[in-house]
């Protein structure tokens, strides 16, 4: 059997697989449930729109641990959604985080929308587009920003250790992602795995960072030019 | 085929401000106005009403087709538009920016590259169509939201200052498009302009917007369409 710092090397791969499975699909829960409602927040005016806002932004500095312990609360056995049985499984762990995620994306997609240039929208009314296709082109024009937004959600899931310690359990070969074998490793003193896994995720914020950067690049393309 | 645009008594304020002033005007199918006025005077106003952007405090504009009246709903809207001094430029290719217009009203794909090519060729930027369109110049600009109008064949072209700081190439390429659409009748055109001999030029009859009001450019209508004269310079 292959060893990587007395691990056996499909667990680490497993851990490293379980991460990116949990947080993709967290994200991708999250977006989908973000980009409507910051359509709908930037596009449309109703009463309590900005008490919605607010809200919105505060919670972008979720504390995770809070949001454990809450997710926790709704999945136990006495708690709201405890018919589920979701608690100590990786659902669990991709619910927590798309609580974490979606204000985040909610947000800063919603910034991307209203910092769309009145003249473009102007542009397409002035074309004939319809409220459906105004709106389809307001999101559109923004779509490097919504990317941005959707980025910095992977970069918040996937750094994130509170919520899925609680609610996942940390289970070898279950619930056990690589924040959490790196807590574990490093109260452990096996330090060699911690930093081994802390440089994979070092190098995966790195990659999302230059997403980052390309997507908010991409988004204005030489318009100092003109 | 061009509309026919009945501006009846029209009137419109923005707070305190009278920009409009229960304005008379029949624009008749397949001609050219151009509206002369200084800055303020309501131009821009005008065509943003007629272009159904907005509505008037009072009065109504009527559209008739070969006598027809029709209703302001989409299809109305469809049928006018309006190219702004600031040309609001979709962050995706020249030839997707001209093709929007044709895309949202669902034509096919064969016919869309036909019609937006030689709309491109015509305004000169056809070797510029697969090129980003926020990086053209200015000029290139203009050009590209004269194309991106001309496109849909509008039967109600508005056009507010349309070579409004433009170098002379830049303007004649937009002048001669504007010439070309004016000679095949094909749309009522509005020009709203500064520039005196470029409404001459371009239009059959000319309009001066004048503290809200509209009213005929002289008798001829062609007479009012001279340079201003240039006064003398002072000694030093």
């Amino acid at each position: 059997m292959d060893l990587l710092f007395n691990i056996p090397l499909h667990e680490l791969l497993g851990i490293i697989g379980l991460s990116l499975r949990v947080s993709c699909t967290a994200l991708v829960i999250a977006t989908c449930l973000a980009l409507p409602a910051a359509a709908l927040l930037a596009l449309k005016r109703f009463p309590g729109r900005d008490a919605i806002l607010h809200i919105l932004n505060t919670f972008m500095g979720l504390p995770p641990v809070v949001v454990g312990l809450v997710v926790y609360l709704l999945l136990s056995r006495r708690g709201l959604l405890g018919f589920l049985a979701l608690l100590y499984t990786p659902g669990a762990m991709i619910v927590a985080q798309t609580i974490l995620a979606f204000p985040i994306v909610a947000s800063l997609a919603h910034s991307a929308i209203v910092s769309v240039d009145p003249v473009v929208k102007q542009a397409a009314l002035t074309l004939g587009a319809n409220p459906r296709q105004l709106a389809f082109t307001i999101i559109k024009e923004a779509r490097y920003g919504i990317l941005s937004g959707v980025i910095a959600g992977l970069g918040r899931v996937t750094a994130e250790v509170g919520a899925i310690l609680i609610v996942g359990g940390n289970i070898a070969g279950y619930t056990r992602v690589m924040t959490t074998t790196i807590a574990l490793e490093t109260d452990k003193g096996n330090f060699e795995l911690a930093v081994v896994l802390g440089a994979v995720l070092l190098s995966l914020s790195l990659l999302v960072n230059l997403a980052l950067i390309y997507f908010q690049r991409a988004g204005q393309p030489l318009r100092g030019a003109l | 085929m061009g509309l026919t645009i009945e501006v009846s008594g029209i009137s419109k304020r923005y707070g305190e401000l009278a920009v409009l002033r229960e304005c008379l005007f029949t624009f008749e199918a397949n001609r050219t106005y151009a509206l002369l006025g200084v800055n303020g005077a309501g131009k821009s106003t005008l065509l943003r009403l007629v272009a159904l952007l907005e509505t008037p405090d009072q009065g109504e504009i009527r559209y008739r087709q070969d006598g027809r009246p029709l209703q302001p709903e989409l299809d109305l809207k469809r049928q006018i538009t309006l190219v702004l001094p600031q040309i609001g430029v979709f962050n995706t290719t020249v030839f997707k920016n001209v093709a929007y217009g044709l895309k949202i009203r669902g034509v096919a794909k064969k016919e869309m590259k036909e019609r937006v090519e030689r709309l491109l060729e015509l305004v000169g930027l056809l070797d510029k169509r697969d090129h980003q369109a926020l990086t053209l110049s200015s000029g290139q600009v203009r050009r590209l939201g004269l194309a991106r109008a001309l496109v849909i064949e509008p039967q109600v072209l508005l056009l507010d200052e349309p070579t409004a700081s433009l170098d002379p190439g830049n303007a004649a390429v937009i002048d001669a498009a504007i010439q070309e659409l004016r000679e095949r009748r094909a749309a009522t055109i509005i020009l709203a302009t500064h520039d005196y001999t470029q409404a001459g030029e371009l239009a059959d009859r000319i309009l001066v917007v004048e503290r809200g009001q509209l009213r005929e450019g002289g008798p001829g209508e062609r007479g009012f369409a001279v340079s201003p004269p240039v006064p003398p310079a002072k000694p030093l």
